[in-house]
C-alpha cells in the first residue's frame, strides 16, 4: 500500500504530471481513498469522463472490476468508501 | 505491488505541458459531440503531447487523445494529428538501437534488430487504424470506458516488413493456429493483465499484415508505437500491437485477458466476414474487421452558414472490401443522392467524398451513408453492445442557414 501512495510523488516532477495534478475531484468523504487507490494506476479524469450515467450499482461494478480483473490492491474498507464517494459525487 | 518499471516512469517526461492560459484558449475552441456522456465536457481538453498538435485529451495517464474532426482533411491523416490510445500506463520510450523483436515457437528462435527488420522487402500500405471503441461515447445507453467521440481513428501510409516474411524466417510450425503479440508497454501493477493479443495464423500470414517502422514517410512517433508496430489492415486497432517486441507461435487459442475477456462482441450481431474462429465461444466472438462507416468532416455540426449551396465533404472507410458508394440525405433519410468519391489511396484507406446540397434558410440536417463492395452499409440505428464497439450509424450533422 505504501508504494501506491508514493507513486504520484514519484511522478510529480514531470511536466505531464504537473498538468495531471491540476485535476481536482470534488471534495467529500472517500476522496482520499479514491485519489490514492484509483490514481495509482490511472489519472482521475477517467472518473469525471465516466460521470453522470453510472448509478450506485454501476460504480460498484467498476470498482469491483478494478480489483478482480485488473488486480488493484484495494482493501474492503477503502473499496466501500470509494464506491460511496463515486456514486454520490459522480453518479447518475 | 507496484512494478519496478512503473516507478522508473521515464516516458512521461516526453509529454509537453501547456500553460494554464494556453489551455483555456484551446478549451474555447473545443466542441464535442452533443451525445457524449455529460462528464466528457467537464474533463476533455485540447492538449499537446510530443510531436502532436493539440488533440482532444480524454485521459492523461494512460494517454488517450482523439483527433478533432476538423483535422481530417483528406484521405491521409498527418502524423501530428494521429490519435493516441493506451490501456496501461507503463510506457517506456524504446531506444531504436537497442530494440529487439523476438519470435519464439518456430523452427528456431529468431531475434531481429531494427536494421535486420529493414532488410526484409519493404511494403507501403495506406490503411485505417481505428480503435474498436471509436464513438463509444455515443452509445445509448452509455457504456463505461474511454468515452471516444469520432476521432479515435486515422489513415496513414504504413511502411514495413511483411509479418509473414518474418514468421517464415522463424519457421512456421505445422501445428500453429495463432500468433501471439506483445509490446514493450505494460501495466503499472504486476497483477494487471499485460496487453497481449493474438492473430489467427491466416491473418498473420496475410500479405497486407506488416510490422511497420514508418508512417507517412517518417519513423513512427513514440505515441503511435515506435520503433515498430503491427499493422493489420481491415481489422480494428486492438490487433495493431504498438512497440512490438515479442511474437510467438501458438498451437492453442491464446487465453490472455485481452483476448478471452475483452474486445468481444455478441455472436451474430455484426455482419463480419472475417472471423477469428479459434477464439469464438457460444456467446461472443473477438472483434475482427472494421464496419463500413463514414464521417462528415465539413461543415461542422452546429455551425451557422450563409444561404446558398452547402459544400459537404467527408471520409468513408471499411474493412478493405472497398467503398463503392457514399450517399447523402438532407430529408432525414427519406431520399438519398450519391456523393462524388475522391482519390483512391487503396482499399484499406479512407475514401474522401464530396457533395453540394441546395438548401433553404433554416435548419439543415445532413446524413451520410457509406456502402462497400460486399453489399454492407451503415446502419440507421446503432447495434448496442456491452463494450460499445463498432458504432457505425449514419453520420449526422445539423447546420443552420441564415
Amino acid at each position: 500500500m505504501r508504494a501506491l501512495f508514493l507513486l504520484p510523488l514519484a511522478f510529480a516532477s514531470t511536466p505531464a504530471l504537473a498538468d495531471e495534478a491540476k485535476l481536482q475531484l470534488k471534495p467529500g468523504a472517500g476522496l482520499e481513498q479514491t485519489v490514492n487507490n484509483c490514481g495509482a494506476c490511472h489519472s482521475l479524469d477517467y472518473v469525471v469522463m465516466n460521470s453522470g450515467f453510472l448509478n450506485e450499482k454501476g460504480w460498484d461494478g467498476e470498482v469491483n472490476k478494478m480489483i478482480k480483473v485488473f488486480g488493484a490492491n484495494i482493501d474492503e474498507v477503502d473499496a466501500k468508501a470509494i464506491k460511496a464517494y463515486l456514486s454520490s459525487n459522480y453518479g447518475k | 505491488m507496484v512494478s519496478r518499471r512503473a516507478l522508473m516512469a521515464g516516458s512521461l517526461s516526453l509529454a509537453a505541458s501547456l500553460s494554464l492560459a494556453a489551455s483555456r484558449a484551446l478549451a474555447d475552441q473545443l466542441t464535442l459531440p452533443r451525445r457524449l456522456a455529460p462528464g466528457v465536457a467537464r474533463s476533455a481538453e485540447l492538449a499537446s503531447l510530443a510531436g502532436k498538435r493539440p488533440l482532444i485529451r480524454l485521459s492523461h495517464r494512460p494517454p488517450n487523445y482523439e483527433t478533432p474532426i476538423s483535422y481530417f482533411d483528406g484521405p491521409i491523416t498527418p502524423n501530428d494529428a494521429f490519435f493516441i490510445r493506451y490501456h496501461l500506463a507503463d510506457i517506456p520510450v524504446v531506444d531504436p538501437a537497442k530494440w529487439r523483436l523476438t519470435v519464439s515457437g518456430g523452427a528456431a528462435p529468431l531475434t531481429l534488430s531494427l536494421d535486420d527488420l529493414k532488410q526484409f522487402p519493404s511494403v507501403e500500405i495506406a490503411a485505417v487504424c481505428q480503435c474498436s471503441g471509436n464513438r463509444r461515447g455515443l452509445s445509448d445507453p452509455h457504456v463505461a470506458g474511454v468515452e471516444w467521440g469520432y476521432g479515435a481513428m486515422g489513415c496513414a501510409r504504413w511502411k514495413g516488413a511483411r509479418l509473414k516474411d518474418v514468421l517464415a524466417k522463424a519457421g512456421v510450425p505445422n501445428n500453429a493456429i495463432e500468433v501471439v503479440m506483445n509490446g514493450a508497454d505494460g501495466p503499472v501493477l504486476d497483477k494487471t493483465p499485460d496487453f497481449v493479443k493474438s492473430l489467427p495464423l491466416w491473418k498473420a500470414m496475410d500479405e497486407n499484415t506488416l510490422i511497420a517502422y514508418e508512417m507517412n514517410g517518417e519513423p513512427l512517433l513514440h505515441f503511435n508505437g515506435a520503433p515498430a508496430r503491427v499493422i493489420a489492415p481491415g481489422w480494428t486497432a486492438t490487433y495493431w500491437m504498438k512497440h512490438i517486441t515479442e511474437l510467438a507461435f501458438s498451437e492453442k487459442p491464446f487465453d490472455g485477458f485481452w483476448m478471452a475477456k475483452a474486445y468481444r462482441v455478441p455472436i451474430g450481431l455484426f455482419p463480419s466476414i472475417d472471423r477469428f474462429v479459434t477464439q469464438e465461444n457460444a456467446a461472443n466472438a473477438p472483434i475482427t474487421e472494421i464496419m463500413v462507416n463514414s464521417l462528415i468532416t465539413a461543415p461542422a455540426d452546429g455551425v451557422q452558414l450563409s444561404r446558398g449551396p452547402v459544400r459537404i465533404s467527408g471520409l468513408a472507410w471499411d474493412s478493405g472490401r472497398g467503398i463503392v458508394r457514399v450517399e447523402i440525405s438532407t430529408d432525414r433519410g427519406a431520399s438519398w443522392r450519391e456523393a462524388k468519391l475522391g482519390e483512391d489511396v487503396g482499399r484499406f484507406g479512407f475514401r474522401a467524398f464530396s457533395f453540394e446540397a441546395e438548401a433553404a434558410a433554416g435548419s439543415l440536417t445532413i446524413l451520410s451513408r457509406a456502402s462497400n463492395s460486399a453489399g454492407q452499409s451503415q446502419v440507421a440505428k446503432a447495434l448496442w453492445n456491452p463494450a460499445g464497439y463498432h458504432h457505425n450509424v449514419y453520420n449526422s450533422v445539423t447546420v443552420s442557414l441564415a
